[in-house]
């Protein structure tokens, strides 16, 4: 139905695509998997028409094609249904089905009852049962995906692209999508399915094609292929493959005997977290280990204060931290770098001292100035320690390279002394050297005694950084690595491990 | 502004572009006084001047707390009808001296900027909106506390509105000390920082833990605080209470004034000599059409061409 040969996307410095060979087939539900930054996402642009590629053949229907817009893509029958609806909230039902296309009757006026009659009709032809009349924003967000969904099948579209459809869904909206799906294939439409959730690619798709930096690692049937292998060859690594630690490994030289100094319990928030604790010593590495989506940089925020929390508690050092607030966080002693550096990050107009100093500002102030020569201070010690590159201290954030910009997000909450440091994706994206760097600064900083919670996608600077990972699956946690268990070969069997109680609904 | 800009040519159009930003105003309030100096008759005199600076200090007090607003990427419609509610305030409470009632038009300003912070920091609502919903309430308020245009005679009010040290008048001396003021908190208090990191990135300002909604709070505040003085000086300078017409259009003048002055709409960045430069900038334009006898309309049409270029100059920046 859909073919691409020999693809390939650069963008300024990254390659995002090179030579991608992917096809869709009538009929059939194809999984597209990958990590972040593996391409899947330029992959779907590509195919509908928001990128151009720079190489490379795509042929429709054995007919050679080149979408110059997403619009020409989806008059050629291809439909992608985001995350996010992009349907108009306030209108009812049926007026998004027929968005555009609205059946006329004399005078050129909509026909209502024809309308309502005909998106009835179709949605009945789905499975779906909602009133037609209602405007779409009161249905929940699992039926405006159905509705969505529709509309894809009502425009004649011949190939549907999910993006993590089921992302924000209930357990029951899933199996009606799921029912929709398979609605689709017996029509022969080519489905591509884009999602994290290993139960649910099993379910439900046919084919799978695994994208690692830009590149296809492995296509074919996804029955012939085990979870296990699916997640070795998602995160790139090998399994069995022996690898010789204590390279830079620096586990089993921190105290694991002291007392916990963060304890969080049983978090959870809604279609995110499912009852997620963890706890961190003084002086020890935590990693968190899953697949993306599966809950780490939820579970850090939660921690941190900054998402607000359904149920659980966080406590440091005995006290209780109030939750949904990053400043009681960290009044408590927590500080969260954040995976988005550049908007939860650095404030970029900002210069570098201003920006090393934001969070400590009330305890370098007297009677609410800030006091000046202190802050100086600060800055030069931590620009020395963490040997931040930069014209000097009153350089802009913004233009510094991204291991600057990180190293300036360290510097900002090591100088308010935390106790526990929730460092998020703390390497992406940023250069080998600097990279190196952060991970030896890591590496003193447990053994100056801060309690550290790693999350990083490079599975060996998880398993190499951390003294125990925890192992996240699906908003929950699945398993704990201890001691001689903290290896890739075990981080992927737990992540790979099917369910004990098969699906829960 | 425009000025500048052609005499720089086409060398180095990024710099001269952000130069233009920097110092335009400041360039335009030069060139504007020479322009008068040399073809305004009586222009340099010491009346003329007072007269001026009389009439730009309310304005400029306005624009002070506008610029904090739009440094948070915000923006407070409400500053007319808060010195309308002021005046009506004023001239309520005047039978208990000019102090207390002074005392009690500002805090009217201070409610109301807590009414409109609320809205934007706890409701969430768009600053826009919050504050025109207090813009139209705070004018209804004046009205109904005082129904119609009523003269002030008191003499300490008279005194404040037309006194003058060593020749400069209170209501200058006034502006200028709220102006310092507001400068030295931007640039050296800890409120002043974390305002300009809210501005510049909300998220990452709640993520390192900023007050962020006590920050937004007091800067709605702050503005309806200003806007109120300013009400209480344009008071005592006209000597009467008018709610209907005091402060209309002030909003637009204050963001024009703080958009001038480079003061970029996305917040993260506030500056307060331009602010100031700004409001004296629009005030020279319109003497200068006026006193030579153009219609009203030609200042407006002059004062959209020096808003529309400093817009061009903040564009051309941001995109960098």
């Amino acid at each position: 139905m859909l073919t691409v040969t020999g693809l390939c996307k650069t963008f300024p410095g990254v390659r995002a695509l090179s030579e991608v060979d992917f096809t869709a087939r009538a009929g059939e539900v194809h999984a597209l998997v990958g990590e972040n930054g593996a391409g899947k996402s330029t992959l779907i642009k590509v195919l509908t028409g928001v990128y151009q590629p720079d190489a490379g053949e795509m042929s429709y229907d054995a007919t050679p094609v080149r979408f110059a817009t997403p619009l020409q893509a989806q008059q050629a029958g291809i439909s992608t249904i985001y995350q996010e609806v992009n349907l108009v909230p306030l209108m009812s039902v049926a007026r998004n089905l027929f968005l555009g296309r609205e059946p006329r009757g004399r005078l050129g006026l909509i026909d209502f009852r024809r309308m309502h009659r005909e998106a009835e009709d179709t949605l009945r032809g789905l499975g779906i049962r909602v009133d037609v009349r209602r405007p779409l924003r009161e249905l929940g967000v699992g039926a405006q995906q159905m509705v969505a969904l529709a509309r894809a099948v009502a425009i004649d579209a011949r190939v549907v692209i999910m993006d993590e459809p089921t992302s924000s869904l209930e357990p029951r909206e899933v199996r009606t999508l799921f029912g929709v799906i398979r609605t689709l294939r017996e029509r022969g439409i080519a489905v591509i399915y884009v999602s994290h959730r290993m139960d649910e690619l099993y379910e439900i798709c046919d084919a799978v094609t695994v994208l690692r930096d830009g590149r296809v690692v492995h296509t074919g049937r996804l029955a012939e292929l085990d979870r296990l292998r699916l997640v070795a060859l998602m995160l790139g690594r090998e399994i069995g493959e022996v690898r010789n630690e204590g390279l830079t490994k620096f586990t089993g030289s921190h105290d694991t005997a002291a007392q916990p100094v963060l304890e969080a319990e049983g978090l959870s928030i809604r279609h995110q977290l499912a009852g997620v604790s963890v706890s961190l010593r003084p002086g020890e590495v935590v990693g968190l280990g899953g697949l993306l989506g599966s809950g780490r940089s939820e579970t850090a925020k939660a921690i941190a204060g900054a998402l607000p929390v359904d149920g659980g508690r966080v406590v440091v050092a005995g006290e209780p931290v109030r939750g949904g607030s990053t400043a009681a966080a960290i009044r408590a002693g927590i500080s969260l770098l954040p995976e988005d550096r550049k908007t939860e990050g650095i404030v970029p107009g900002l210069s570098v001292r201003e920006n090393i100093a934001l969070a400590a500002l009330p305890g370098l102030s007297r009677f609410g100035l800030v006091d000046d020569a202190r802050v100086d201070r600060i800055v030069d010690t931590f620009m020395k320690r963490l040997r931040i590159k930069a014209a000097g201290p009153h350089q802009k954030v913004g233009e510094l390279s991204g291991g600057n910009q990180q190293k300036v997000l360290l510097a900002r909450w090591l100088a308010l002394h935390p106790k526990v440091l929730l460092l998020d994706e703390p390497t992406r994206g940023i250069d080998v050297g600097a990279k190196a760097e952060v991970q030896a600064l890591v590496d003193e900083l447990a053994d100056d005694g801060l309690a550290v919670l790693l999350i990083s996608s490079d599975t060996e600077e998880l398993i190499e950084g951390s003294d125990r990972v925890i192992v996240l699956k699906d908003g929950a946690v699945v398993r704990e690595l201890t001691g001689d268990a903290v290896t890739e070969d075990e981080l992927m069997r737990a992540i790979a491990a099917v369910p004990a109680g098969g699906h829960d609904d | 502004m425009t000025e500048l800009s052609l005499a720089r040519g086409t060398v180095d159009r990024d710099r001269a572009l952000r130069l233009l930003q920097d110092y335009g105003v400041y360039g335009g309030v030069v060139v504007l006084l020479l322009f008068n100096f040399v073809f305004t008759p009586y222009f340099a005199s010491a009346a003329n001047f007072r007269t001026q600076a009389v009439q730009v200090a309310p304005v400029l007090i306005v624009a002070l707390g506008m610029a904090l607003a739009i440094g948070t990427e915000g923006v407070d419609l409400s500053v007319g009808s808060v010195m309308a509610l002021s005046t009506s305030l004023l001239s309520l409470y005047l039978g208990y001296g000019p102090w207390i009632a002074t005392l009690i038009a500002v805090f009217g300003g201070v409610v109301a900027g807590l009414a409109s912070g609320a809205l934007v920091a706890f409701v969430g609502v768009q600053p826009i909106v919050a504050t025109l919903a207090l813009m139209v309430a705070a004018r209804g308020l004046a009205l109904v506390l005082l129904p119609q245009l009523k003269d002030v005679h008191d003499p300490g009010l008279a005194a404040l509105g037309s006194g003058d040290v060593l020749g400069v008048p209170y209501l200058v001396l006034i502006a200028a000390a709220l102006a310092l003021l507001v400068a030295f908190v931007v640039r050296r208090s800890t409120f002043g920082r974390q305002l300009l990191a809210i501005g510049d990135s909300r998220p990452a300002a709640r993520l390192a833990g900023l007050p962020v909604r006590r920050v937004l709070v007091v800067v709605y505040v702050c503005s309806g605080a200003l806007a109120a003085i300013a009400g209480v000086l344009a008071t005592a300078r006209l000597t009467a209470s008018d709610p209907t017409s005091l402060g209309t259009l002030m909003e637009l003048s204050a963001i024009t004034a703080v958009v001038v002055g480079g003061t970029p709409l996305r917040g993260g960045r506030v500056r307060i000599g331009g602010t100031v430069a700004g409001a004296v900038l629009i005030q020279l334009l319109t003497t200068t059409l006026i006193k030579h006898d153009l219609p009203p309309s030609w200042t407006q049409i002059a004062q959209a061409v020096v808003i529309v270029g400093a817009v061009y100059a903040a564009r051309e920046r941001g995109k960098r």
